[in-house]
């Protein structure tokens, strides 16, 4: 596959450093900087489900200038090293720059993008807790979730015409999303992804597990494994929130997959038990409303 | 080491017969290393009156470590006459802030704007050397090392240890000990404390042993409720937080603006008799105050 040039890496990281987020985030986070007893752990509730708000935090608390011990890979540690204030602070800081449009030049839709990301974000934490054997972190399963599919966003947002092009290209070759990308882009978007989390400093096993998330036969982590099996679910007919560009819903998981599952899809929904609260959830915190930031 | 006092008030300069005999400024400590090296810990209004002493002692070399942007940390910097007087070099270390994505530079450039202050920050005359320093990376000047650790306040602030021939200090700047963001039995709770835990552990290690520790008490256990998220430590705090770092002597600062000097003297015995501090002395650090180790 095509390497990125380290001059379009730069210019994205400098890039989506200036996006905005998502709609609800960007509301909610400007309601509750304006509530002087606003409740710590809604503001991080906001935070963490916003893919843009999470990159950013993440960014700056991991730069070179706190050098701390060990990567942040949540926004209840940033609080703790950082202070409270000073998240809220930089999270209205996000919130000022404005949204995401939910129409963009790539004619990509950003609610269901969203909606898919939370998804498989809830996934991967479940299925980390059932199924994790090697003390893997189900905060970092749920991270990776929340942003395996972040370069969809970048396309969508700063390559719109070419995004577009192999949007077409994938539904009239009926080729994966990821194959037509690399077609028309010549990259993909789980290689811009992990590009990026490689460039702001954030853990290795979470950028191995954006890269790979399209290549299961290169699995060895618990992480990546989560990731996949989340990321197919949530496409699947009982949940049915695949991105809406995705051609690839998998009925049958790889066989070396489904036996650390211990089973096939169907069976892994059955031991997940009720799912409906995690799609619940995640659609209160998708849908969109008109916000105009001050 | 010598230590000495120029500002032990909290928030604001409270100036007045009731707080005559603890003083008004507002923080600025004075450390003498073993080579007579100066390094001074914030610049609150304190910093003016020993300004005064340092104009004589021209041309001076002064390390200013700023434990956080708030105002009465730096209020006194812009009247901190060495820093006018050709000859003199004046370094000043602090934090990167995320928000305004600045270091400690940016103390000096707010301050002195137009609207604020006569003097503009181009016709400082000293050289001026701004440092942003980072949690756990030590600095070394001479044969002393300063280690800042990041604590917890409304703003990012850094508490620094100083060490110098096997003795050492720290001081907190301003402090509140870490609480549990969700209740008892709520999801996130469990993790939440267990990351507050090892927070605290590493604050304690940075703290480990010193000889003095300087810290934020700016409340009595009735007035903390209300003042929860504040960013300040109780008495009853920081004589926990001394006893488990093992520090032989406490003093208690940041004093609440509000507060008498009476009313210091009597809350702080009501403190001191619910603890058994068998191994730590405890003390109210008043302004003029010296200390040698």
């Amino acid at each position: 596959m095509a390497e990125i040039s380290s001059e379009l890496n730069k210019k994205l990281s400098e890039a989506v450093g200036k996006m905005p987020a998502f709609p609800k985030s960007v509301q909610r986070i400007l309601e509750l900087s304006r509530d002087l007893n606003c409740p710590p752990k809604e503001l991080v509730s906001v935070i963490e489900k916003d893919p843009v708000m999470t990159m950013k935090l993440l960014h700056i608390i991991n730069s070179a200038y706190y050098s701390f011990p060990k990567q942040i890979t949540s926004v209840n540690q940033a609080i703790v090293y950082i202070g409270l204030n000073t998240i809220k602070n930089m999270a209205l800081s996000f919130a000022v720059i404005g949204v995401l449009p939910q129409h963009n030049a790539a004619g990509y839709d950003m609610q269901r993008y969203l909606m898919h990301s939370l998804i498989t974000a809830s996934l991967a934490r479940l299925l980390c807790q059932k199924f994790n054997k090697d003390g893997t972190d189900p905060g970092d399963c749920s991270l990776a979730g929340l942003l395996h599919d972040f370069g969809k966003v970048v396309f969508a947002q700063f390559m719109p015409e070419e995004f577009k092009q192999a949007m077409a290209y994938s539904a009239e070759h009926k080729v994966p999303l990821h194959i037509a990308e690399q077609h028309v882009i010549g990259i993909d978007h789980s290689e811009v992804g992990a590009m990026l989390v490689e460039g702001w400093q954030f853990p290795k096993n979470l950028s191995f597990a954006i890269r790979s998330h399209h290549n299961p036969a290169e699995f060895k982590t618990t992480l990546q494994c989560c990731l996949f099996v989340a990321d197919i679910l949530s496409k699947h007919k009982s949940l049915n929130y695949g991105a809406e560009s995705d051609r690839e819903i998998m009925a049958e998981l790889p066989p070396a997959i489904a036996e650390r599952f211990g089973g096939n899809l169907d069976e892994i929904i059955v031991k997940l038990g009720d799912l409906s609260n995690v799609v619940a959830e995640a659609q209160a915190f998708a849908q969109t409303s008109k916000v105009t930031p001050t | 080491m010598k230590i000495k006092f120029w500002g032990v008030r909290g928030s604001i300069p409270s100036p007045g017969p009731s707080t005559q005999r603890y003083g008004g400024n507002t923080t600025c400590i004075e450390v003498r290393t073993d080579n007579n090296d100066l390094i001074i810990l914030d610049g609150g209004t304190g910093i003016f009156t020993f300004a005064q002493q340092l104009v004589k002692e021209s041309p001076i070399t002064a390390h200013i470590f700023n434990t956080h942007s708030h105002w009465d940390h730096i209020q006194g910097l812009p009247f901190f006459i060495p820093i006018f007087i050709p000859g003199n070099t004046i370094h000043l270390y602090g934090a990167f802030d995320p928000i305004s994505g600045a270091g400690p530079e940016r103390i000096m450039n707010i301050q002195m704007q137009y609207s604020y202050f006569p003097v503009r920050e181009a016709e400082m005359r000293s050289r001026i050397h701004y440092v942003t320093v980072m949690p756990h990376e030590a600095i070394k000047i001479g044969e002393t090392t300063i280690t800042p650790t990041l604590l917890s306040h409304p703003v990012v602030n850094l508490g620094y240890r100083i060490a110098c021939n096997g003795k050492s200090i720290f001081f907190t700047g301003d402090h509140e000990p870490h609480y549990n963001i969700y209740e008892p039995g709520e999801e996130g709770y469990a993790d939440y404390q267990a990351l507050i835990e090892e927070q605290s552990q590493s604050i304690i290690d940075a703290m480990k042993n010193v000889d003095i520790l300087i810290a934020d008490s700016s409340y009595t256990n009735e007035e903390y409720p209300s003042k929860k998220g504040w960013g300040h430590g109780t008495f009853d705090s920081c004589i926990e937080m001394a006893m488990a770092a093992g520090a032989k002597v406490l003093y208690c600062t940041h004093h609440e603006p509000t507060r008498s000097d009476d009313d210091l003297e009597k809350v702080f015995a009501e403190a001191l008799a619910r603890h058994n501090c068998k191994n730590l002395d405890v003390r109210l650090a008043r302004e003029g105050d010296e200390i040698k180790i």
